[in-house]
């Protein structure tokens, strides 16, 4: 019998390399071939997240290289906490969130809903929905600000020609009243698609027996959506929420692209306001603490979700 | 034999050939110039070609589109990166650069080389080469003049029945304003009125969020109605200078403009969203700096005899326009910085500026603008010459980005989202002023 590469790769060994591996625990090899990832885990993420921590509690300008830093305790956190512009820009980022997953939820669910009925055209039709999350944010804000242009902008047409009225005589974007909905009308239709392709997995996860024992218990098809749909495609649907709080809670250049935060600061969302405080304020220490402030916020609100999420997944 | 000879010296006159090319690309070097991308931008690498015949310098540009402009090239500076050997640096950066150390400073280059800033536009010199301000320390050379003025269509004021109901509406002929509340006027008058058969607007003005559109615009009626930015006689006292009963007047008249005269959708334009609006016919003028007017006088929709300029008209508190424009400078962190200055000696010369004008890049060499022939030399030469004498500019402190920011914010909030009153704006920019101000040391 030939020897395998096993054997033939212990043969090619060299005989003190060999003896070196011999004498290395199960326990040390695999820590061989974690380390490279710890050590890069650790220089890209763990690092930098201290280094922010620590120049949270100092009055460091990145511009002001020779100026002296100084260790300001926690005034930045009490700024930060007691300024009435970010609470503002805490509660714009809120309706952003709140409605987008909302509106992104019951519409994804809809269309994976009527996708997972077996229909002619089904695969062109997913590929059609699915096309918009593959285009890039800054792109998809790009071309939604020419949509709404009041004069030539195609949503606007639209809207004009349902409602009987001049298309340039509301402004989706330059209107403080419309703008809010504007950048939650364009997350919606990019990231919709996301929510139905898990929304579809769950759908299709569901074992067709239940549905034809439900059949024969002659119940509804109603019933059948509350008692046996709904229930098994909950933890997908919350995976999806997850999934898009966190992007949303994050939200940075389709909404720059789209507003630049304006009109006025009315769709200054917390990622555009610290990128202001950060790299045209150049505030280091400040929105070092402002960073910290949203990361508990966000890994805070996120781990209280994932329980609520096992325990759904517990049922 | 013969051959083999001939191959060989072939080959060591190949190799000396080599050498010496060699050593030709060691002394030359690669200079590397960042600015906006922008018009004169084209043109500077067409005048650059001079400079690379003549000196052997390979020139590379980095140009980066004005809303991103501000924070590429403050990342850059910020970071001690060494993109840039030359940068032509908005005016209000030259504060943070100076007491930064990312500027060079040009002081002993200038006297050694006979490069003397007399020999400049004075405003242009003050705007965009002196740290601290007034006084004869020079971390730039003034390479292009810019101010914000008008361009207006020539061709519609022209049109004898627009001027017969503009007479009789307003009593006077439609013409050039020469005050703001006149520009009002005519703005209302072509606000939403056909004109070959298309719907026009009155005028496009800067309403900008993003990076410092809407205080461009604004500044300039705001100065007009008597703002200033401290006590000339006590720096950075604010109160009642900044927050002026002229300085709410000037804010509140920016928003009526905005109210009254823009086109729909017009919530946040700054330089190319006016040009487009302009050159595609939708409104009657438009605010821009003076870059523009060469590509304006080309066009084939609206230059020539269609346009015209004209400077930004005089208010109850005065006549003054936003100052634009830049200078160059040599990065500290260059690694070219002898070949870097040799660049600014060769700009600095009058014949370069000359050219540089004729090209489409707005000379601040004295000498240049105050020849007999400029101001006949393009339709908008006087104009810009009449601008470049009322102007005025924003803070240059090192904090100039703060100070920005805050103004943006209160600017847009009233103008654009019409969120509470003029007065309420500028009390508070003075409060934002003063946190910076405060944060500073300098109050």
């Amino acid at each position: 019998m030939s020897p395998t590469h096993f054997e033939r790769a212990a043969e090619a060994t060299p005989p003190m390399l060999a003896k070196k591996i011999r004498g290395l625990s199960d326990r040390a090899i695999a820590w061989i071939f974690v380390a490279p990832t710890i050590f890069l885990l650790l220089a890209i993420n763990i690092f930098p997240l201290i280094w922010t921590i620590r120049l949270s509690f100092t009055n460091f300008r990145v511009n002001r290289p020779n100026a002296e830093v100084q260790f300001v305790g926690l005034d930045n956190y009490r700024r930060i906490l007691s300024d009435s512009d970010i609470w503002l820009t805490m509660q714009t980022t809120a309706h952003f969130l709140i409605w987008t997953i909302l509106l992104q939820v019951l519409i994804g669910f809809s269309l994976a809903y009527l996708i997972n009925k077996k229909f002619r055209g089904n695969d062109l039709w997913t590929t059609i929905i699915v096309f918009p999350m593959m285009l890039s944010p800054a792109v998809v804000g790009n071309f939604w600000t020419f949509l709404y242009q009041p004069q030539i902008g195609l949503f606007n047409y639209v809207v004009g020609f349902l409602t009987h009225t001049d298309p340039s005589s509301f402004s989706m974007i330059g209107d403080v009243n419309l703008a809010p909905w504007a950048i939650v009308i364009v997350d919606t239709w990019m990231w919709t698609p996301f929510v139905m392709l898990i929304c579809l997995a769950g759908l299709r996860s569901i074992p067709g027996s239940i549905y034809e024992a439900a059949e024969c218990d002659r119940a509804s098809k109603w019933r059948q959506f509350w008692t046996i749909t709904l229930p098994m495609v909950l933890p997908f649907l919350m995976l999806a929420v997850l999934f898009r709080g966190i992007e949303n809670f994050k939200m940075f250049d389709l909404v720059v692209q789209l507003t630049g935060g304006g009109p006025g600061s009315i769709t200054e969302l917390t990622s555009i306001n610290l990128k202001r405080e950060a790299f045209e304020k150049w505030r280091t220490g400040y929105s070092s603490a402002y960073a910290v402030i949203l990361f508990v916020t966000v890994f805070g609100l996120a781990s209280i979700y994932v329980k609520a999420l096992n325990k759904v997944k517990e049922r | 034999m013969k051959k083999k000879l001939f191959n060989s010296a072939a080959a060591i006159g190949l190799l000396f050939g080599i050498s010496a090319f060699g050593a030709t690309g060691a002394q030359a070097a690669d200079l590397t110039l960042c600015w906006a991308a922008w018009d004169p931008a084209n043109a500077l690498v067409e005048l650059s070609k001079d400079f690379e015949a003549k000196s052997g310098n390979k020139m590379k540009f980095e140009f980066v589109p004005w809303p991103n402009f501000a924070d590429r090239m403050l990342n850059e500076l910020n970071s001690g990166g060494k993109l840039c050997d030359l940068l032509i640096g908005d005016s209000q950066w030259i504060g943070g650069a100076a007491e930064n150390k990312q500027y060079v400073k040009l002081n002993d280059f200038f006297d050694k080389n006979g490069i003397s800033m007399k020999d400049f536009i004075p405003a242009t010199v003050t705007g965009y080469a002196e740290w601290p301000k007034n006084t004869p320390n020079y971390w730039a050379l003034p390479a292009f003049g810019d101010v914000v003025g008008w361009t207006y269509r020539k061709d519609w004021f022209a049109k004898p029945e627009l001027q017969a109901e503009f007479k009789k509406k307003y009593n006077r002929d439609l013409a050039v304003p020469k005050s703001l509340d006149e520009l009002k006027d005519i703005a209302t008058f072509f606000q939403g009125r056909d004109i070959d058969g298309k719907k026009v607007y009155g005028a496009a003005i800067y309403t900008e969020r993003g990076s410092e559109g809407i205080t461009m615009g604004a500044m300039n009626a705001l100065y007009n109605f008597g703002f200033q930015y401290d006590n000339p006689a006590k720096p950075y006292e604010l109160e009642g200078f900044v927050n002026s009963e002229g300085a709410v007047k000037g804010l509140e008249f920016y928003k009526s403009l905005y109210d009254c005269c823009t086109p729909p959708g017009a919530s946040d334009w700054y330089m190319s969203q006016n040009i487009d609006a302009y050159k595609s016919g939708q409104v009657a003028m438009q605010m821009n700096f003076a870059f523009i007017w060469p590509g304006v006088n080309a066009d084939a929709n609206v230059g020539g005899d269609k346009s015209g300029y004209f400077p930004m008209p005089a208010g109850p508190g005065g006549h003054f326009a936003q100052l634009g424009g830049q200078g160059i400078s040599v990065v500290a962190n260059s690694a070219h910085q002898e070949e870097a200055l040799a660049y600014i000696k060769w700009f600095a010369q009058k014949d370069v500026q000359s050219k540089w004008w004729t090209l489409g890049g707005y000379s601040a060499l004295s000498s240049v603008v105050n020849d007999p022939s400029f101001a006949t030399s393009q339709p908008y030469a006087q104009t810009f010459l009449d601008s470049m004498a009322i102007v005025k500019d924003f803070w240059a402190e090192p904090s100039y980005a703060s100070l920005m920011q805050a103004t943006q914010k209160r600017f847009h909030d009233y103008v654009v989202a019409g969120k509470g009153t003029a007065k309420e704006a500028m009390d508070g920019l003075v409060a934002d002023w003063t946190k910076v101000f405060k944060d500073e040391g300098k109050m």
